[in-house]
C-alpha cells in the first residue's frame, strides 16, 4: 500500500513558516543519527536532547503552517508526507554528518558541532525576533524556543572553542568542518518575496536582517577558538525554494518510511 | 577516613559527582556522576544527563576526587553506637506543614 504525497499551497506566510519548521525538523533528523553513537554517553544525550528540542519547535510551527494552509494537514502529515521539493529548509541542515573516523562513528563530530553552532546562533536570533511576531501562536512558540536555542548555541560554541583551541588534530578537524559548512551559510541570509511578505505582515523578520548579529557572534567565538573564518563564498544554495542537495532524498526515504508504510501510525 | 583514590585512565576524562536541587527550598541531592573534561563541561552535561525530565532548578558538580569518604571498615565504630539512642530523635515535636521538608 502506498500513500499519496501532499502538497502545500503557495501562501507566503505558510512558506515562511515551513522554511523555519523544516530547518528545525531536518537538523533534528541529522542530530538524531547520533543517538546511541555519541563519542561519550553524556554528549550522546546532549545531542539527542537537542534533536528533541528541535522536533518540538518544528511540531509547533508545522501545526501553525498547516492551519494557515487551510487544507487540514496536521504536523505529522506535513513532516512525513511531502515530497523533496516541498521541503523548504536551507541545504545546510540536510548535509550528512560526514565521515566518522575509521567508520566507527555515524559522523564527523567537529562538523556536527560547527553546523550546530552556526545554525543555533542563527535560530536564536530568529526566535528572538519572532517573539514579536504578529501571529500570536508563532510568538508563543518563539518564547519557549528562545531558551532552548540559547542552550544549543552555548553548548555548540563551547565545542567549537574546545576543538579549535585544542590539539593540532582537533583544530585541523574544526577547520575542515568550517570549510565544509561555509559555502552553505549564504542561504541563511538571502531574502526573497517570502521574506518581504513576512516583514509586511509582521509575521517575522527578513532573514538578511539577522546577518550583522550572527556575524558578530560567530566572529567572537571563532576568535576565542583561535580559528580563522574561511573566505566568503558567493554560492547561494536554494533549499529555501525546494531545490535540495543529493542527500535530501536519501534522508527523507529513511525519515518517511514508517509513516508511508503504516499511514497514521502513532506511538 | 579515605579519599577517593580511583585514578581515571589517562585517556578518560575526570569523574564528577552531580547534585541536583529539585525545587527552591530543598537540598541539593546527589543523583549520580559523569565524565567531563572540565567544570564548565561537567555542568552542561549534568544538565543534559540528569535534568532532562524537569528534575532540577539548580545543579552542583564536584570533582569526585575531592570527595572525602568514610572508610567502610570503620562502619561499626562510626555508626553502630547510635543505634540505641532514640532520645536523640526529635519525634515528640509536630512540625508545621510549611516546614515539613526540614
Amino acid at each position: 500500500m502506498s500513500i499519496q504525497s501532499i502538497k502545500v499551497g503557495e501562501r507566503a506566510d505558510v512558506r515562511y513558516l515551513l522554511r523555519l519548521a523544516d530547518s528545525c525538523l531536518i537538523l533534528a533528523q541529522r542530530l538524531g543519527e547520533w543517538c546511541g553513537h555519541g563519542p561519550i554517553l553524556e554528549e550522546d544525550l546532549a545531542l539527542s536532547n537537542m534533536a528533541l528540542d528541535l522536533i518540538g519547535q518544528a511540531r509547533g510551527v508545522l501545526t501553525r503552517a498547516g492551519e494557515l494552509d487551510g487544507q487540514g494537514f496536521d504536523e505529522d502529515q506535513l513532516a512525513f508526507l511531502r515530497d523533496e521539493r516541498q521541503y523548504f529548509n536551507p541545504v545546510l541542515m540536510e548535509l550528512p554528518n560526514g565521515a566518522g573516523q575509521g567508520g566507527t562513528q555515524p559522523g564527523d563530530f567537529a562538523f556536527t558541532q560547527a553546523r550546530n553552532f552556526a545554525v543555533a546562533t542563527w535560530l536564536l536570533l530568529l526566535w528572538q525576533r519572532l517573539q514579536a511576531s504578529s501571529d500570536a501562536e508563532v510568538a508563543a512558540i518563539a518564547g519557549k524556543a528562545v531558551k532552548e536555542a540559547q542552550y544549543h548555541q552555548q553548548h555548540a560554541a563551547d565545542w567549537v572553542v574546545r576543538l579549535g583551541d585544542g590539539t593540532d588534530e582537533s583544530q585541523a578537524r574544526m577547520n575542515a568542518a568550517l570549510t565544509r559548512i561555509w559555502p552553505f551559510l549564504n542561504e541563511l541570509f538571502h531574502d526573497d518575496a517570502i521574506d518581504a511578505a513576512a516583514v509586511q505582515s509582521g509575521l517575522g523578520p527578513a532573514w538578511s536582517s539577522l546577518k550583522p548579529d550572527w556575524q558578530a557572534a560567530m566572529d567572537e567565538v571563532l576568535a576565542e577558538a583561535g580559528l580563522t573564518p574561511p573566505k566568503a563564498s558567493s554560492y547561494v544554495s536554494a533549499g529555501r525554494v525546494g531545490i535540495h542537495s543529493e542527500h535530501m532524498g536519501h534522508m527523507l526515504a529513511e525519515m518517511q518510511y514508517l509513516q508511508r508504510a503504516y499511514p497514521g501510525g502513532v506511538w | 577516613m579515605s579519599t577517593t583514590t580511583t585514578q581515571a585512565p589517562a585517556n578518560e576524562w575526570p569523574l564528577w559527582e552531580v547534585f541536583v536541587r529539585s525545587k527552591a527550598g530543598l537540598d541539593h541531592k546527589h543523583c549520580g556522576s559523569l565524565h567531563a573534561a572540565d567544570a564548565k563541561m561537567a555542568l552542561q552535561l549534568a544538565r543534559d544527563v540528569y535534568t532532562r525530565r524537569q528534575e532540577g532548578v539548580s545543579v552542583w558538580v564536584v570533582p569526585s576526587s575531592q570527595i572525602v569518604a568514610s572508610d567502610p571498615v570503620e562502619k561499626s565504630m562510626y555508626f553502630d553506637p547510635m543505634e540505641d539512642k532514640v532520645y536523640r530523635h526529635p519525634t515528640f515535636y509536630v512540625l508545621p506543614e510549611s516546614v515539613d521538608h526540614m
